[in-house]
C-alpha cells in the first residue's frame, strides 16, 4: 500500500500498534493471568515475557523498513517503536491512576499496575518501562542489522529458554522420570520457573549448538541428500521406525496427566484426518463437522448403555453400527449440499449441526437420547478380556486409530478419487468437464469424513463414560477447522501439527485456557493473512500458492 | 419433451424435493392440527406476531449490513455478530452510569440517544478496523480465505470483549418510560416492542434513502454492480468499501441496542445467534439486496416468534419452544437449497461464480 513511506513513520504506525496491543493484553487480563507463572524464578515472569515479546517482535518489523546498511535509521525506528508500545502501558497507568477503570474494564485491578510499572510503583516504574522499552527496540534493531548467523543463533536460545519456562510443568516430571537424570531438575527449576544458573547454562548450551548447527548444518544437509537413493530410503525408514518406537513408549516416559492430554490431541487428529478429506482435499468448507462427531458418540451410546437398556451391545459389536451410522448421516447431510459452494455450504453445514444439537437437546426426544442429562455409563472398550481404562491405555487405541485412518487417508490421497477430490477443489466445472462425476465425488469426501468423525465420536464417547450435548456444539467444529488452517490444508504432517499446536499446548497451559479462542482467532486471521499454507503444508498446495504469489508480483500494482 | 425433462431432473433433486414437500406436509398438518386444537387463543396469535414483528425487524436491521458488505465484497462477513455486539456492550456501561446518577430517569429520551451514539460509534468504529485490517489485504485471494479470516475475526473480537468487559451477563437498566402497554386499534401492544419495531422501520427507512439517494449510496450501488467499472468512473473503491463496513457497522450498534431493550441483557456471545440469523434474513431476501434483508428479517421474526407455537404444537411435539432456533436454520438450509437466490434476489442467480 504505502511503498514510499519512510522508515520513521512506518516506525510511529508500529508504534501505535505496539501501543495498543500493549494496553489490549494488559485490559483483558492476559498480562497479570500470565504473571503468575515465573518463567526464570524471581527474575522474569510470563506476563513480562508477553509484554517484551511483542514489543521486540513490533520493534523488529518496524527496523525491517529501513535496509541493514543503514544501521542508524533501522536501530532508531526499532527504538522509537518499542518506546511507544511501553508508552502505551504507561498511559494506561496513569489514565488509571488518575480514574477507576475498573467500572468498565474488570482487568484493570491495581496488581496489574503494580506489573506494569515492573512492582516499582509508579514515580520509578514508569521511567523504567519506557527504557526498558527503549531497550527492546534497541535490542530488535541490533538484532536486525547484525549477521544472521548471530541472529539465528540467539533467537534460538532465548526462544528455547522462554519455551522451557513456559512448559516447566510439563518438562519437570518427564525428566524426573528418567532415574539418574532427575538430578536436572534441582539444577534446571526453581520452584516456579527456571533457576537463574539453569537458564544461564541452558541458553549457552542451546546457543553453542544452534551455532555449530548454523554453521555445518547445511553441509550435513547435503550430504544427505548426496547420498544414494537406497540410502536415503533406509535412513528415512530408520526415521520412521525410531518415532513408531517413541510413539509406543510415550505413555511409560510421559505419566498420567500428559498421557491424558496426548489422548485428546489424538482424538483431534482423528477428527482432523476426517475432516482433512473434506476441507482439505475436496476444498469443502464443513463448519458443521461436530454433527457425525456427536451422531458417533450417541450411536456408541444408545447401542452400549445400560442407562437407556435398548440394546446392551459391547463396544465392539457396536462400532460397525456407529461407522455405518456416520456414513449414512455424512451422505444425509451431504446430498442437499451438492450444489452450494464455498460460503453458501459453510452456513447450510453450520446450520445443519445448530439443528443437530438443537433437537437432541430438546425434551422432545428426550426417551431416546437423554437431553440435556445425555447418557451416561458408557462402558470402557474392551479387547480379548483386557480392558482400556485409564489414560495411558486409551492412548494405544487412540494411537491405532490415528495410524489407521492416516494411513487410509494417506492413500486416499494419491489415489483416483483423491486425485478427483483436488480438481473439484481447485474448480468444480473443469472437474466435471473433465468427466468427474461431482455428486459421487463429493458424496465420498462427505461420507469418508464423517466416518472418521463417527469413529472418533465412539472413541470418545467410550473414553468420558457420557455424553451430553453440551459437548458437541459448534466450537468443536471451529477447533476442528482451525487446526487443519494452522496445520496447513490438505497435510497429514500438518493435522498432527496443527492438534500438537491448538489442543495440546493449551491444555498445558492452564493460564491459557482463558484465552484459547482468543488465540484461535488471532491465530486464524494472521495465518490467512500471511502464510494462507499453514505451518506444514502440502508440499503441491505450497508449490501453488507460491506460483500465485509470483504472478501476482509480475501484474503492475494498479488496481 | 418428456425426454428433456426427464434427462435435466437427477435423482438428488428427486431426494430434495420429497424431502422438501415432506417438510411443507408436516409445517400444513402442524398448522391444522393446532387451529383444530385451539390451545392458542387470538390475543396469544397477536402477542406472537408483534413479538416477531419486533424481533424481525431487529434481525432486519443487522440483515442489511450482511447483504451490504455481500453486495461489494461478495463475501459472508461472519463477524457482523460481534460487530452487532460490540456497541451494545459498551453502551452498557454509559446506560448504567446513567442508571446510577439517574439521569436516566429524568431525561429518558436524551439518554436514550446518547446510549445509541455509543454503541453506534462503537460498532461503526469495530466494523471499519476490522476491514482495514482483516478484509482489505485479501481482496483478490481465493473466496474460502476471507470466509476463514471472518471467523477468526468474530472468535478473537468476541474474546477481546470477554476479556474487557468480562464474561458474565449484564442485565440493561430499565427504563421506566418503555414499561407497561400502550392500545391501538383494540390490540394490546406493549411498550417496548412498539419503540422496537418503529425506531428499526425509522432506521431501515434513513439507511434505504442513504443508499438510493446520496451520491455516496449510489456509489456503493455501483461498486456492487461492477468494481473495475466504478474504478473508471473515477469512484474510491477501497473508500465505498469502507463506506459500506462503516454504514452496515452504524445499523449494527442500533440493532444491537433494540436488542437489549428487548431482551434486556448483554453478554460477549450475544451476537452470535443473532448474527446467524441475520445472515438468514439475508439469504432469504435475496443476498445483496437491501429491501430483501429487510424483508427476510421480519419474516424469520415472525416464523420464529409465531412457528414453534403453530406448526410444532400440533405435531405433539413436547416443548416446542425449545425448537425455534431450529426452526430457523432449518429454513436458512431449506432456502439455500430450493432458491439460492432468495425471495427477491433474481439477479445474483448469473454471477453467482
Amino acid at each position: 500500500m504505502n511503498h514510499d513511506q519512510s522508515p520513521w513513520r512506518h516506525a510511529v504506525n508500529i508504534g501505535l500498534i505496539g501501543a495498543l496491543t500493549a494496553v489490549m493484553l494488559a485490559l483483558i487480563g492476559m498480562v497479570e493471568t500470565f504473571n503468575k507463572r515465573d518463567i526464570i524464578y524471581k527474575f522474569i515472569a510470563m506476563g513480562h515475557t508477553l509484554l517484551l515479546f511483542s514489543a521486540v517482535f513490533l520493534s523488529y518489523l518496524a527496523a525491517k523498513k529501513a535496509s541493514r546498511q543503514q544501521v542508524g535509521v533501522a536501530i532508531g525506528a526499532a527504538v522509537l517503536t518499542g518506546v511507544m508500545t511501553a508508552g502505551g502501558a504507561a498511559l494506561l497507568v496513569v489514565i488509571g491512576k488518575l480514574i477507576n477503570l475498573r467500572l468498565v474494564f474488570i482487568n484493570a485491578s491495581p496488581v496489574l499496575y503494580q506489573i506494569l510499572t515492573l512492582y516499582y510503583g509508579p514515580k520509578l516504574g514508569l521511567p523504567l518501562l519506557l527504557l526498558s522499552g527503549a531497550l527492546c527496540g534497541l535490542f530488535a534493531g541490533w538484532l536486525y542489522v547484525a549477521p544472521a548467523l548471530v541472529r539465528k543463533t540467539l533467537l534460538t536460545a532465548l526462544g528455547s529458554v522462554a519455551i522451557a519456562g513456559v512448559l516447566q510443568d510439563m518438562l519437570r516430571p518427564v525428566i524426573a522420570i528418567w532415574g539418574p537424570l532427575a538430578q536436572i531438575n534441582r539444577f534446571l527449576f526453581a520452584a516456579n520457573g527456571l533457576t537463574v544458573n539453569g537458564a544461564l547454562g541452558m541458553f549457552v548450551l542451546i546457543a553453542v549448538i544452534a551455532y555449530l548447527w548454523g554453521r555445518k548444518g547445511g553441509n550435513i544437509k547435503a550430504r544427505v541428500a548426496g547420498l544414494p537413493a537406497g540410502q536415503q530410503r533406509s535412513l528415512k525408514l530408520g526415521a520412521w521406525l525410531v518415532l513408531v518406537f517413541v510413539l509406543l513408549i510415550l505413555p511409560k516416559i510421559l505419566g498420567l496427566f500428559l498421557s491424558e492430554v496426548l489422548t485428546i490431541v489424538g482424538l483431534y487428529v482423528l477428527l482432523g484426518l476426517g475432516l482433512n478429506i473434506v476441507v482439505g482435499y475436496a476444498g469443502l468448507l464443513d463448519l458443521g463437522y461436530v454433527a457425525f462427531f456427536a451422531v458417533g458418540s450417541y450411536v456408541v451410546a444408545i447401542l452400549t448403555s445400560p442407562e437407556l437398556g435398548f440394546f446392551n451391545l459391547g463396544f465392539w459389536s457396536a462400532l460397525p453400527f456407529v461407522i455405518a451410522a456416520g456414513i449414512l448421516s455424512g451422505v444425509l447431510l451431504g446430498v442437499p449440499v451438492l450444489k452450494m459452494r464455498g460460503d453458501y455450504l459453510a452456513i447450510a453445514t453450520l446450520g445443519f449441526g445448530e439443528i443437530i444439537r438443537i433437537l437432541v437437546l430438546s425434551d422432545w426426544l428426550r426417551p431416546w437420547v437423554g437431553g440435556a442429562q445425555g447418557i451416561g455409563k458408557i462402558p470402557n472398550i474392551s479387547m480379548a478380556g483386557y480392558t482400556f481404562s485409564t489414560p495411558q491405555q486409551i492412548y494405544y487405541f487412540i494411537l491405532a486409530g490415528c495410524l489407521l485412518v492416516g494411513f487410509i487417508s494417506w492413500r486416499l490421497r494419491d489415489s483416483r478419487l483423491g486425485r478427483a477430490w483436488m480438481a473439484v477443489r481447485e474448480d468444480e466445472d473443469v472437474a466435471q468437464a473433465m468427466g468427474i462425476n461431482l455428486v459421487a465425488t463429493k458424496l465420498m469426501a462427505f461420507a469418508t469424513g464423517a466416518g472418521f468423525s463417527a469413529l472418533s465420536g465412539a472413541i470418545f464417547a467410550s473414553k468420558i463414560g457420557s455424553v451430553y450435548p453440551h459437548s458437541f456444539n459448534v466450537m468443536i467444529s471451529i477447533n476442528i477447522i482451525c487446526l487443519i488452517i494452522v496445520g496447513g490444508m490438505g497435510s497429514i504432517p500438518g493435522v498432527i501439527v496443527g492438534s500438537l499446536a491448538l489442543v495440546g499446548l493449551p491444555e498445558l497451559l492452564r493460564e491459557f485456557a482463558e484465552y484459547r479462542l482468543l488465540v484461535y482467532g488471532a491465530a486464524l486471521v494472521a495465518m490467512m493473512l500471511l502464510k494462507p499454507e499453514g505451518l506444514w503444508p502440502d508440499v503441491k498446495r505450497r508449490r501453488e500458492l507460491h506460483v500465485a504469489e509470483e504472478a501476482a508480483e509480475t501484474v503492475p500494482a494498479g488496481s | 419433451m418428456l425426454q428433456r425433462i426427464r434427462e435435466r431432473i437427477s435423482p438428488t433433486d428427486v431426494v430434495m424435493w420429497i424431502i422438501g414437500g415432506g417438510l411443507m406436509f408436516l409445517v400444513v398438518w402442524g398448522s391444522i392440527a393446532t387451529l383444530m386444537k385451539g390451545t392458542y387463543s387470538g390475543r396469544h396469535w397477536i402477542d406472537f406476531i408483534i413479538f416477531g414483528l419486533a424481533q424481525g425487524s431487529v434481525y432486519a436491521l443487522i440483515a442489511t449490513g450482511y447483504t451490504m458488505v455481500y453486495g461489494v465484497l461478495r463475501m459472508i462477513n461472519f463477524a457482523h455478530g460481534e460487530v452487532f455486539m460490540s456497541g451494545p456492550y459498551t453502551a452498557y456501561f454509559v446506560a448504567a452510569w446513567f442508571y446510577r446518577s439517574g439521569f436516566l430517569d429524568a431525561q429518558p429520551i436524551p439518554s436514550l440517544i446518547a446510549i445509541f451514539i455509543v454503541a453506534m460509534t462503537v460498532s461503526t468504529t469495530i466494523a471499519f478496523v476490522l476491514e482495514r485490517v482483516a478484509y482489505r489485504p485479501l481482496r483478490g485471494a481465493p473466496r474460502l480465505i476471507p470466509l476463514i479470516t471472518a471467523i477468526g475475526a468474530s472468535f478473537f473480537l468476541q474474546y477481546i470483549f470477554r476479556g474487557l468487559y468480562g464474561s458474565g451477563f449484564q442485565a440493561y437498566p430499565d427504563i421506566k418510560i418503555l414499561e407497561g402497554h400502550w392500545i391501538i386499534a383494540g390490540i394490546r401492544i406493549l411498550k417496548f416492542q412498539a419503540v422496537v419495531i418503529v425506531a428499526a422501520v425509522l432506521l431501515m427507512f434513513a439507511l434505504y434513502s442513504f443508499v438510493m439517494r446520496t451520491r455516496i449510496g449510489k456509489a456503493i450501488r455501483s461498486v456492487s454492480e461492477d468494481k473495475e467499472a466504478s474504478a473508471l468512473m473515477g469512484i474510491d473503491v477501497d473508500k465505498m468499501i469502507s463506506m459500506t463496513f462503516v454504514i452496515g457497522g452504524a445499523a449494527a450498534g442500533a440493532a444491537g441496542v433494540l436488542y437489549a431493550i428487548m431482551f434486556k441483557q448483554v453478554h460477549f456471545f450475544m451476537g452470535f445467534i443473532p448474527g446467524i440469523k441475520a445472515f438468514t434474513a439475508a439469504v432469504l431476501g435475496g443476498i445483496g439486496n437491501i429491501p430483501g434483508a429487510m424483508l427476510g428479517g421480519i419474516f424469520l421474526g415472525l416464523v420464529e416468534s409465531v412457528g414453534p407455537s403453530l406448526f410444532l404444537d400440533g405435531l405433539g411435539i413436547v416443548a416446542p419452544y425449545q425448537l425455534k432456533d431450529a426452526i430457523a436454520f432449518t429454513m436458512l438450509v431449506m432456502v439455500l437449497i430450493f432458491r439460492p437466490t432468495g425471495i427477491l434476489g433474481e439477479r445474483l442467480a448469473i454471477k453467482k461464480a
